[in-house]
């Protein structure tokens, strides 16, 4: 019967296959949620659900499947025991009735709350506990036009609430969040030498064991290749003004950057708006601090894999014209888009992570020079599902 | 700190809310390994030697490190021994039986009551490893080939697994775990665990301390956020140093203990004295949110 929301959940991203689904059926037959929307709630996020990354999209599509459903209440026992002894019913005149009429469910709620919380022990007949007869407003066989009928209801929160309240979208991927997370994507970055490269020059150890207790003592010495980390990545940052807003998210990608230590090389690189003949060490991007660009590509072996982080919002000009760069001191015989192509030839794993969302690229200020930016290379936002992306990018030759 | 008092004082020192127990009671129920996530100090590995205890079953901890394979948590067949042996002559070497040791998860399954097995930090291990142990978590067998013995679980054990997060998790493993998040405790909950760890402790220095602890943990950009180990040895501190608690939250005295980095030793003491900091926060319960 909930079988569309196995494919809501799905829709909504969240990776749910039918191994879980299945577990999630034979919970139910084993009676683990409980018979309550809530205990179903977390029953199906503790087995559906992998990763509290996915916990967000997960509270939307059951707030989406269950929204409406009138949430049947969970009570507790020591309630319903309260209950069982009850009083005659309660007859009431109409005079009587007059005073209780103005009551609203939310005030109703609220106080059934309190109740829940303070009342230690069963109650019948008085106007204001839980309890039988009497006019409080819960219980039962009592009179109250605004009351609870307790027999199987109690204000807990419910488990749609629970989930309409959203208490892990901080933790969502998607969302651009703060170093660790990049970190952790960045570690997918390694290319490990294969073991069938390379000289044998590592004492393997636990072979060698291996090898001389089979041979029964004779001393039999086994070498193998070790494997190293042989990434080297060079990372190439605009600093221009426009990348002024997106300051905090590039310095987190720059201070993970920085903490990965298991790149074999790591190196930065700054330019201004667009990048032309100079390419710069440092974010001020001063001439005399600088190199040739074309020096970049002695330095750098083409198996670095490269990076670029900026905005790629700029004037058309700043892009395809000669002396068309923003530093009005500064002339370019050759327009920018040149060297970036240059620059995509000579790296073939090269990507660009931009820090406007994607959704924008199309309509915001920069769209034609993204777009133009986009067809040398891949492009990705600057989030932790973007940069995971870029980081599979980068595995492949483009 | 917060593990050696856990052997010593019981369950009752360990403050599980609602749906963590449940996700236990799933897991075991099922018969599926839990794995468990949350921000480091949120008492990961403490759950499973509180359900040990709280179920009266024997705690098994396989700690994984960054070089552990999964067969070591199965069985290790010592040849180094077995040589030794051959070198001396005074033991019957022709039984290779006698040279295989049983890992963690090989005791695991021969134990002839129900275990809790604690696989510890799972993400330390290699990418692969997980991958490893999909077949043993499942069936709850594995052969020795060096013998020709199948080793099967005579009692499937309850199987904790925690991680920090630091690699991603294969996803055929996962498909096969139930999986719950323990988030950071809130002020309340942050309360009872301090008080359960010390129950003597008076109420203003609790009150000063939490104040000063969540300020901290408010402060943006830390490298490293005090957690709820830090701030028992925190209070601990503050007691033992007999701290006024007027004082905690002008001086933060002791803040070493909280504050593991540099960077951010500086940042804390840079809020607080530009005047701005704990006063200001100090003023109303909104002392999550402000920042």
């Amino acid at each position: 019967m909930f079988i569309n929301f196995f494919y809501l959940l799905r829709n909504y991203g969240v990776p749910v296959s039918i191994t879980e689904w299945m577990t999630l059926v034979e919970a139910l037959a084993k009676g683990l949620a409980a018979s309550s929307l809530m205990g179903f709630y977390h029953l199906a996020r503790t087995v559906l659900v992998k990763s509290e990354t996915h916990f967000d999209r997960y509270d939307l599509a059951f707030a989406n499947y269950f929204d409406g459903i009138d949430t049947p209440i969970e009570l507790t026992d020591k309630v319903l025991k309260w209950l069982e002894k009850a009083l005659p019913p309660l007859h009431i005149s109409p005079e009587e009735r007059q005073q209780f009429k103005d009551w609203d469910l939310d005030e109703l709620r609220r106080q059934l709350e309190e109740r829940l919380r303070d009342q230690k022990g069963e109650h019948h007949g008085g106007g204001n506990w839980i309890g039988t007869g009497g006019t409080s407003r819960f219980g039962h066989s009592g009179y109250n036009p605004a009351g609870v009928r307790l027999g199987g209801q109690s204000v807990n929160k419910s488990a749609v609430k629970v989930a309409a309240e959203r208490n892990f979208r901080g933790f969502r991927t998607d969302e651009t969040l703060g170093v660790r997370q990049f970190e952790v994507a960045l570690r997918k970055l390694r290319q490990l030498s294969s073991k069938v490269e390379g000289p044998k020059e590592e004492l393997d150890i636990d072979e060698t064991i291996k090898e001389t207790g089979e041979k029964g003592g004779m001393l039999h010495l086994v070498w193998s290749r070790g494997r190293k980390n042989m990434v080297k990545v060079a990372l190439i940052m605009d600093s221009g003004g426009s990348m002024m807003p997106y300051l905090r998210i590039c310095s987190q990608l720059f201070t993970a950057m920085n903490r990965a230590s298991h790149f074999k090389d790591l190196r930065f690189f700054f330019f201004h708006n667009c990048v032309y003949q100079h390419i710069y060490l440092d974010p001020s991007c001063q001439v005399r601090n600088s190199i040739r660009t074309e020096d970049l590509f002695h330095q750098l072996g083409s198996e670095y894999k490269v990076i670029f982080l900026g905005d790629a919002s700029m004037a058309p000009s700043e892009l395809l014209m000669v002396d068309g760069a923003i530093d009005w001191y500064y002339s370019n015989p050759e327009p920018g888009i040149t060297w970036l192509q240059r620059i995509a030839d000579r790296f073939s794993h090269s990507v660009w992570l931009n820090p406007i969302p994607a959704a924008y690229w199309e309509r915001t200020y920069g769209s034609y020079t993204i777009n133009l930016i986009r067809e040398l290379f891949p492009m990705f936002e600057l989030t932790v599902e973007g940069l995971e992306g870029a980081i599979k990018k980068l595995k492949v030759r483009k | 700190m917060l593990e050696a008092r856990a052997t010593f004082t019981g369950t009752s020192d360990y403050i599980a809310s609602e749906d963590l127990q449940n996700s236990v009671n799933v897991s075991i129920a099922l018969g599926r390994p839990l794995l468990i996530k949350g921000e480091p100090g949120t008492g990961k590995t403490m759950l499973a030697r509180s359900i040990a205890e709280g179920m009266g079953m024997d705690l098994l901890i396989w700690n994984i490190k960054s070089t552990t394979k999964a067969k070591d948590g199965l069985y290790i067949y010592d040849t180094v021994q077995r040589l030794y042996d051959s070198q001396f002559g005074d033991h019957d070497v022709s039984d290779i039986r006698h040279y295989i040791r049983h890992g963690k998860m090989g005791e695991a399954f021969l134990s002839d009551k129900k275990v809790v097995l604690l696989i510890d930090e799972i993400d330390k291990a290699d990418i692969e490893f997980p991958n490893d142990l999909l077949w043993e978590l499942d069936v709850m067998s594995f052969d020795i080939p060096e013998t020709g013995e199948t080793v099967r679980a005579n009692h499937r054990p309850a199987v904790i697994i925690t991680s920090n997060a630091e690699k991603e998790l294969p996803d055929a493993f996962l498909r096969r775990c139930v999986f719950h998040y323990i988030s950071f405790p809130d002020a309340e909950m942050m309360k009872e665990i301090v008080r359960v760890h010390y129950p003597d402790l008076e109420q203003k220095l609790l009150e000063e301390a939490m104040k000063a602890f969540y300020w901290i943990r408010s402060i943006d950009g830390l490298q490293k956020k005090p957690s709820t180990s830090e701030l028992l040895d925190w209070v601990q501190a503050l007691t033992i140093g007999g701290i006024s608690p007027a004082k905690i939250s002008k001086e933060l005295p002791f803040l070493g203990v909280l504050i593991k980095k540099d960077n951010d030793f500086g940042a804390v003491l840079q809020r607080l004295h530009s005047g701005q900091g704990m006063q200001r926060k100090s003023s109303g319960p909104g002392i999550l949110r402000n920042w």
